[in-house]
């Protein structure tokens, strides 16, 4: 028998296990609309904005693994989505997005409501595809799935003209496929696995350096073994937050830009570093030239181009993480219990604690504890959900602060916008991450610009009963912005300062969510307590002093030894 | 350095523009591209000649193997190869320097493929270092028009 485009793609979602879509419709997708209620199995969440969709697929992927999918129509719900899209791509997060687009009679034509998304998306996604054909549209959407699952995951853009959709066709899934020009590498060589551990054992000062690869290929048990089995201290970029445990004392936190005192420091000082699943960003090594001076370098990456691209590598392994990790983990247990095979690390953890002592990530409290401090916040609630719920956070401070002042346990449980550092990401993304987990608390850690950029979506996540917490370290200003004016540019805060505020409790209150406003450090706990308790989404707005900065920060190109600290 | 990289793609819309987008998004330069059907449907070859250093040739070589179009790319200054690019030059011809012009055409084996009272068409194929000396020579009786195809390369047979 033959179906229509539109029943095709229901099928083939189907045969993917799909479940969620997030999406909005327009007048190209109608064909797949009028087919959706056919399909109890798909739930199908209607967003108020395309951006919207895109953030929650994110997030739903970030919080599982899974392939994330959004529908959206052509023309102008396409180019909605493309903020989205390239978030996903900056970070490697699998999903699909498929786009309505105009007949194919009338492409190239101007036609209402045609762009060119495939040109518009090349640069921000890992493939993309016009379907112009009816029999090919199956065979398509099985390679999307695969290409933004596999290798180095990320999005794929499936663009469907209406007539598509409309025409018909003999449905046949494929069963596997195998496209001769995409071929990644997943298993790593076993001698430069070889390579790597003889660095390894004869360093006197190794420490991983571990990405957000790890937590892409679910690699962070056999991290966790290595670092523990043969001593080794870890850092982690933002990305990498949760593969390893943040309260384990081999953790010395995040690196970088805002990375802790003794996580640079190690760096600095390290003689073999072990890259894994990261790639050398900007905000991870500040000033190139002065980067792990000592170290040699063994860097796993699944992707090829991420090696040597920013830094010369002594050991270069093309390999997923978690193979890559588990074959270290081959060759150095029989040795383990062998005296002498590797060195002691006394000397160099000594060094660390010393480190972490000396300058530990802190803040300075209101001495008069009027004010609440935007870290405070953030500390409290880690105390409340002791690292057992999923954080999503917007960009700038908020992000920075919920990086460095809730400790994350297991991977999975930080959802932000490392990359393209998406200001309006992580309300979306969280519901995304309710969606697939109902029944965790996810916590929006927001700031007052930020949340302004979609809280629209506020309107999805009360309809749909998705009960996220949003709570707004609200300092009034851009805030990571006016820190780089008070710091670089004179403290001239032009256009920072948030001068005109909604009254954020009743917007809530208005949508039919719950609001509250704290402004007292005396009642912070017992009122975030409370409004975690609550079964509806939440808007918590925390007045809190307004020109914290955030430390250590290593100024832009700055190298990682030139930290200024509180 | 100069590197000429052959690469065979998928032949479907929009591959070119993969291909062309990654170099001016990563900031990287083409000096000539050239693309053609092979002898396999479907299939394109893309010859495209560009400069930069060791670590920018590897990252602009990963990065193409990374497009999912790609099938193969390879660096063929890592083989000896024969290389050329053809060339038309429009030059200018007037009867007093006409035979001038002609004697350097000969010597360098040039075809003449047009003529007119002013001018003459020339048309030159050979490797780059040919094609760079004939511009020099004819460049002082004046070069009208120039069109050149880029470089296209083969592998040698015996390497
Ligand atoms: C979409 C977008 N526009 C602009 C920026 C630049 N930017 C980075 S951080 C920041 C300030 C964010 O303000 P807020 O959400 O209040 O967070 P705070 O830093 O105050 O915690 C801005 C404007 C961005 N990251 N994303
Ligand atoms: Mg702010």
């Amino acid at each position: 028998m033959e179906l229509t485009g539109a029943q095709i793609f229901l099928e083939c979602l189907k045969k993917e296990g799909v479940q969620h879509i997030f999406g909005f419709p327009g007048g190209v997708v109608i064909p797949i609309y009028d087919e959706l209620p056919k399909h109890p199995e798909i739930t199908h969440y209607l967003v108020r904005h395309e951006q919207g969709a895109a953030h929650m697929a994110d997030g739903y992927a970030r919080a599982t693994g899974k392939v994330g999918v959004c529908l959206v129509t052509s023309g102008p719900g396409a180019t909605n989505t493309v903020t989205g899209i390239a978030t996903a791509y900056m970070d490697s997060i699998p999903m699909v997005v498929f786009t309505g687009q105009v007949p194919v009679g009338l492409i190239g034509n101007d036609a209402f409501q045609e762009v060119d998304i495939v040109g518009i998306t090349r640069p921000c996604t890992k493939h993309n595809y016009l379907v112009k054909d009816v029999t090919k549209l199956a065979q398509t959407i099985k390679e999307a799935f695969y290409l933004a699952s596999s290798g180095r995951p990320g999005p794929v853009l499936v663009d469907l003209p209406k007539d598509v959709l409309t025409a018909t066709a003999e449905f046949k899934y494929p069963r596997s496929v195998s496209i001769r020009s995409y071929k990644p590498h997943e298993s790593p060589s076993v001698p430069q696995i070889r390579k790597a551990l003889d660095l390894i054992r004869s360093a006197e000062r190794p420490m991983f350096y571990s990405g957000g690869g790890v937590i892409t290929a679910n690699a962070s048990e056999e991290l966790t073994w290595l670092a523990k089995n043969l001593d080794i201290p870890v850092a982690s970029t933002l990305m990498g937050l949760g593969a390893f445990p943040g309260n384990d004392p081999l953790w010395l936190g995040m690196l970088g830009m805002h990375g802790t005192y003794c996580a640079n420091k190690a760096i600095q000082e390290c003689d073999v570093l072990i890259a894994v699943g990261a790639r050398f960003d900007d905000r991870v090594t500040g000033k190139l030239s002065s980067f792990a001076p000592h170290a040699k370098i063994v860097h796993m990456d699944i992707d090829p181009t991420s090696i040597r691209k920013n830094v010369k590598v002594d050991v270069p392994i093309v390999a997923d993480c978690r193979m890559a990790l588990k074959a270290l983990h081959d060759e150095a247990e029989p040795n383990l219990k062998k005296k002498g095979w590797l060195k002691s690390h006394a000397a160099w953890l000594k060094q660390i604690a010393a480190w972490r002592k000396d300058h530990p990530l802190t803040y300075i409290k209101d001495p008069a504890k009027k004010i609440i401090k935007p870290q405070q916040v953030v500390e409290t609630i880690y105390e409340l959900t002791k690292g057992d719920a999923i954080i999503a956070t917007e960009v700038g401070q908020n992000q920075m602060w919920a990086a460095q002042f809730y400790h994350y346990h297991k991977p999975r449980t930080l959802i932000t916008s490392g990359g393209l550092g998406t200001m309006g990401y992580g309300f979306p993304a969280a519901i995304g991450a309710k969606a697939a987990w109902p029944d965790k608390l996810v916590i929006d850690v927001a700031g007052d610009g930020s949340i302004q950029m979609c809280i629209q979506e506020l309107a999805t996540a009360v309809c749909y009963g998705f009960d996220v917490k949003i709570v707004i370290l609200n300092n009034g200003y851009l805030g990571m912005v006016r820190q780089w004016q008070e710091l670089f540019y004179d403290k001239n805060y032009c256009a920072t300062c948030m001068e005109f505020q909604p009254d954020f409790v009743k917007l809530a209150e208005s949508y039919g969510a719950a609001g509250f406003r704290i402004s007292d450090p005396a009642k912070l706990k017992g009122t975030l307590k409370k409004a975690f308790a609550v079964k509806k989404p939440v808007i918590v707005d925390v007045t809190c002093a307004q020109e914290e900065n955030v430390y250590p920060m290593v100024p832009a190109g700055a190298s990682l030894s030139d930290m200024l600290l509180v | 350095m100069r590197h000429t990289l052959s690469i065979l793609v998928e032949n479907e819309p929009g591959v070119l523009s993969r291909v062309a987008g990654l170099f001016s998004g990563r900031g990287f330069n083409i000096e000539s591209l050239n693309v053609a059907p092979t002898l396999e449907e479907g299939v394109s070859l893309m010859t495209i000649s560009t400069t930069g250093d060791e670590l920018i040739i590897e990252q602009i070589i990963k990065q193409l193997r990374k497009l999912v179009t790609v099938i193969k790319v390879v660096d063929m200054n890592e083989h000896k190869t024969v290389q050329r690019e053809m060339v038309l030059l429009k030059v200018n011809a007037e009867d007093s320097r006409r035979a001038e012009v002609l004697r350097i055409v000969d010597i360098f084996r040039c075809k003449v493929v047009d003529v007119s009272g002013n001018d003459l068409t020339v048309e030159s194929t050979g490797d780059q270092g040919k094609i760079t000396a004939l511009i020099q020579l004819l460049t002082r009786f004046g070069i009208k028009e120039i069109a050149r195809t880029g470089v296209v390369s083969m592998k040698r047979s015996m390497q």
